[in-house]
């Protein structure tokens, strides 16, 4: 409790600092022609521990206030689908998920909740990433995206070979909703970040392989669109992705991006793994159906070095 | 004791939720008969003596494994008290034996074991029995309770119960428990233990040891009132009130005419005093013609499953299974299906659901013994829990470092079925499943002019987990699956070249 009260405080402090900080800037610019309430597009972290990281992030975007309101129910979702251990970075860090968490709580969240529909056995994957421990310890709940039944059916109006979708009800519950990837290496889609992590989202899987896995990756972001995209790119999988052989595929980046846009978060994202957003189909397909913006050029990004 | 067994032994099976460590399993299964006898004969284990202290228990003090020790057993005790708290007939009766179908049952047994299948044994065992109804009928009632409760909870907000899903439903093997369970349950509610005593080959086999046991139950004719209380009581129906005497072949040795008696008339006798000690039976000639024998078993009869269409342009290419898959750790199918007693504590244990009852693929005479089915789900990389728990000895233990390179069978690809030839669009399930990258994805040229990238199979590094099968999405023939290896082979270690890149935290965003 003692650790926990801990973090809870300096978190708290961290975000009164940090609205002073805006609130400094705002008495400044009252003069001026009022400003977009996001200054940035998209924050890009490098060099810290993945708390740490976020911790900047999300000053830098303004505090998790401005995302979630007093009260609301928070679906946190990260990467959970490999039976792995931390360092094999098959997984999101347990240690960001935690921190994700901690800042909901503190904004005044009634309830943030965790679940992955995972590829292995979820129990194992649940306890061996670390993921189940780190958010009951920061007040979260873990939930199960085991059984058939969580799933409701949605349309997809904007769909072009997905349709319609069975999505677990925390989704169709949550008021806002924070996607948590992890950038790795993928062994057909080259790389699997943001838009990629919600097939954990969904029951049927095996129809988005069979029917254009591309565009039913980018027909499925058309939903909904996350509040905020924080991928990881801690540890990174540079190859033998998704699953990885072992810890000589990984390579610490210490990186994390957050965008409200998760097209530009995972264009971001590929760009720091080494590819080109623009080769990765289901992010040009995404871009393409004006669900975000690829071209990264023409955003605002605040890029910070610790 | 016989309560406290048969709870502990019912939960192993239940417990879905694997609170149980799998390491307790094999304390608490030492003692259970056939497994315990096929493990120290097929895998030489020392370790699994367990039958053997019940063979001396026997030779000491007559058949206490089946009041105590045996799940189905007290299974029946526990049925035939309930109909006789509400029925009429609420006291038991003598009954002649039926020698001739117990040891004729006993004998077919032994030597259809001897000849190589352990088919009737399996059939009659009475601990596999009892596993496969709780496996096959009973599981299923506890996981709809569960799951009912975990809705409830969920509505709440609650969702420390979580839903369990279910495992692919086995048909066959649900048919032969609840034949069992009708059999044996009419039988305890009419008759007490006369399955015991007539069918169980366990129980004639220990019958027979029991004729020559140290203590005896027997009735002191001068203090017998001859009132009947104990012939009441006599779950077996062994006790001759007429002739006072006491059918100890058939006593399951419950005790309960002591408790009875008002006379103090029912007593031990201790039998040896002049008579050459009881020798146990000649083991090794036994052992060596049982080994013999089990050897001998080939394996027939594949079959290939299909399940019903969903897909809008389904797969055209039937697999060619030459073998079906046996479970990690059991080295091979001559071996598994030798020793395996269909008792489905793997079966239960399995938090993949990969191992499900067989019908015909291991062949007839070894129905119902589990394999690995890659519709149901695929082996965890990680997991060792079937090797951990099974009381027979047809999957052995083997490390994680080990199990992780052994062969269980290997991936065939059919590039026809595979969505990348046939609608040249990305898929990839196979390889981001596969734990050691031996399905890999590789550059493949196509008509569309698209960056595709198609499987590739290294067999040398497949391990045969099922990863591949059970993700590939291709609908009714899948486009990748696993061949089965009748010999478990050892694969190579997976390869890594350790990524040499650094990140250098000062150099700048790349956007």
């Amino acid at each position: 409790m003692d650790r926990r009260d801990f973090l809870k405080k300096t978190i708290r402090g961290s975000i009164v600092a940090g609205a002073t900080v805006a609130f400094g800037d705002y008495a400044k610019l009252l003069a001026a022609p009022p400003v977009s309430p996001t200054p940035y597009d998209l924050v890009a972290v490098k060099g810290g521990e993945p708390e740490v990281m976020f911790d900047k992030a999300i000053a830098s975007l303004g505090g998790m206030e401005k995302f979630v309101p007093r009260g609301s129910k928070v679906l946190v979702k990260p990467n959970i689908g490999w039976d792995l251990t931390p360092e094999h970075a098959g997984n999101t860090h347990p240690k960001l998920v935690a921190r994700i968490i901690e800042h909901c709580l503190n904004a005044g969240a009634k309830e943030v909740s965790v679940f992955d529909h995972t590829c292995e056995n979820w129990v194992q994957c649940y306890k061996n990433s670390g993921i189940e421990r780190a958010v009951k310890d920061a007040g979260g709940k873990i939930v199960s995206g085991d059984s058939e039944g969580y799933y409701q059916k949605v349309a997809l109006p904007k769909g072009k070979r997905l349709t319609e979708a069975k999505v677990h009800e925390l989704l169709l519950g949550a008021d806002v909703f924070i996607n948590v990837p992890v950038l790795k290496h993928h062994s057909s889609s080259m790389v699997t970040i943001g838009m990629k992590n919600l097939m954990g989202v969904v029951w049927d899987r095996q129809y988005w392989h069979r029917n254009d896995l591309h565009q039913c990756i980018a027909d499925f972001a058309s939903y909904r669109k996350p509040a905020l995209t924080v991928v990881d790119a801690y540890n990174v999988m540079k190859q033998n992705g998704p699953r990885g052989v072992s810890t000589g595929d990984v390579v610490a980046m210490k990186s994390q991006i957050v965008s409200t846009d998760f097209v530009a978060a995972d264009a971001a994202a590929a760009k720091l793994f080494g590819a080109e957003p623009a080769d990765i189909r289901h992010i040009q397909l995404a871009a393409q159906m004006n669900l975000g913006r690829i071209d990264l050029d023409a955003l605002s990004i605040d890029r910070i070095k610790l | 004791m016989s309560v406290l067994f048969f709870a502990l032994t019912a939960f192993l099976f239940l417990d879905f939720r694997n609170i149980v460590a799998p390491s307790l399993a094999g304390g608490l299964l030492y003692l259970q008969f056939v497994p315990s006898l096929l493990k120290f004969v097929n895998a030489a284990a020392l370790g699994a003596a367990g039958f053997i202290v019940v063979v001396i228990l026997t030779v000491l003090f007559g058949r206490v494994y089946c009041s105590t020790v045996c799940p189905l057993g007290a299974l029946q005790d526990v049925i035939s008290f309930t109909a006789r708290k509400k029925g009429k007939r609420r006291h038991f009766q003598f009954s002649e034996p039926h020698n001739v179908l117990r040891y004729s049952i006993l004998a077919l047994t032994v030597l259809l074991l001897v000849a190589g299948s352990g088919f009737l044994l399996n059939l009659l065992d009475p601990f596999s029995s009892f596993g496969r109804i709780l496996s096959s009928l009973i599981r299923p009632v506890v996981l709809v309770v569960n799951n009912v409760a975990a809705i409830s909870l969920e509505r709440l907000g609650v969702h420390t119960l979580y839903r369990v899903r279910w495992a692919v439903i086995a048909p066959v093997s649900a048919g032969v428990s609840m034949a069992m369970l009708m059999l044996v349950a009419w039988l305890a509610a009419t008759r007490g233990r006369l399955y015991c005593n007539t069918v169980c080959p366990v129980g004639a086999l220990l019958g027979l040891l029991s004729k020559i046991s140290f203590l005896r139950i027997s009735i002191d004719e001068g203090v017998c009132k001859g009132c009947k209380l104990c012939e009441g009581v006599c779950k077996a129906g062994c006790i001759d009130r007429g002739k006072k005497t006491v059918d100890i072949s058939r006593c399951v040795g419950c005790y309960n005419c002591f408790a009875v008696c008002p006379k103090d008339a029912l007593r031990f006798e201790k039998k040896w005093r002049r008579r050459v000690p009881a020798a146990q039976p000649n083991r090794e000639r036994r052992d060596f013609i049982l080994n013999f024998g089990m050897y001998l078993l080939g394996l027939s009869g594949v079959g290939e499953q299909t399940k019903k269409i969903i897909q809008s342009r389904p797969t055209t290419i039937p697999l060619r299974v030459t073998s079906p898959v046996s479970p990690p750790g059991s080295g091979s199918i001559e071996h598994f299906t030798a020793t395996c007693t269909a008792c489905h504590l793997c079966v239960s244990a399995c938090p993949s659901r990969v191992l499900m009852p067989s019908f015909l693929e291991y062949g007839f005479l070894a129905m119902l013994q589990p394999r690995m089915d890659f519709h149901a789900g695929h082996c965890n990389y990680e997991c060792t829990i079937c090797m951990d728990v099974c009381p027979s000895g047809a999957i052995l233990p083997l490390t994680v470092e080990r199990k992780k390179l052994t062969q269980l069978g290997v991936a065939k690809f059919i590039k026809e079925n595979c969505v990348v030839y046939t609608d040249n669009t990305d898929c990839g399930a196979c390889s981001e499943h596969c734990p050691t990258k031996a399905v890999n994805m590789v550059p493949y040229p196509n008509p569309a002019n698209k960056r595709l990238v198609i499987p590739e199979v290294k067999p040398e590094y497949c391990i045969g987990c099922g990863g591949c099968e059970h993700a590939c999405p291709t609908k009714p023939y899948k486009a990748i699956y696993v061949d089965g290896n009748p010999v478990h082979k050892l694969a190579k270690k997976p390869m890594v070249k350790k990524i040499e890149e650094k990140a250098d935290n000062n150099e700048d965003f790349p956007f």
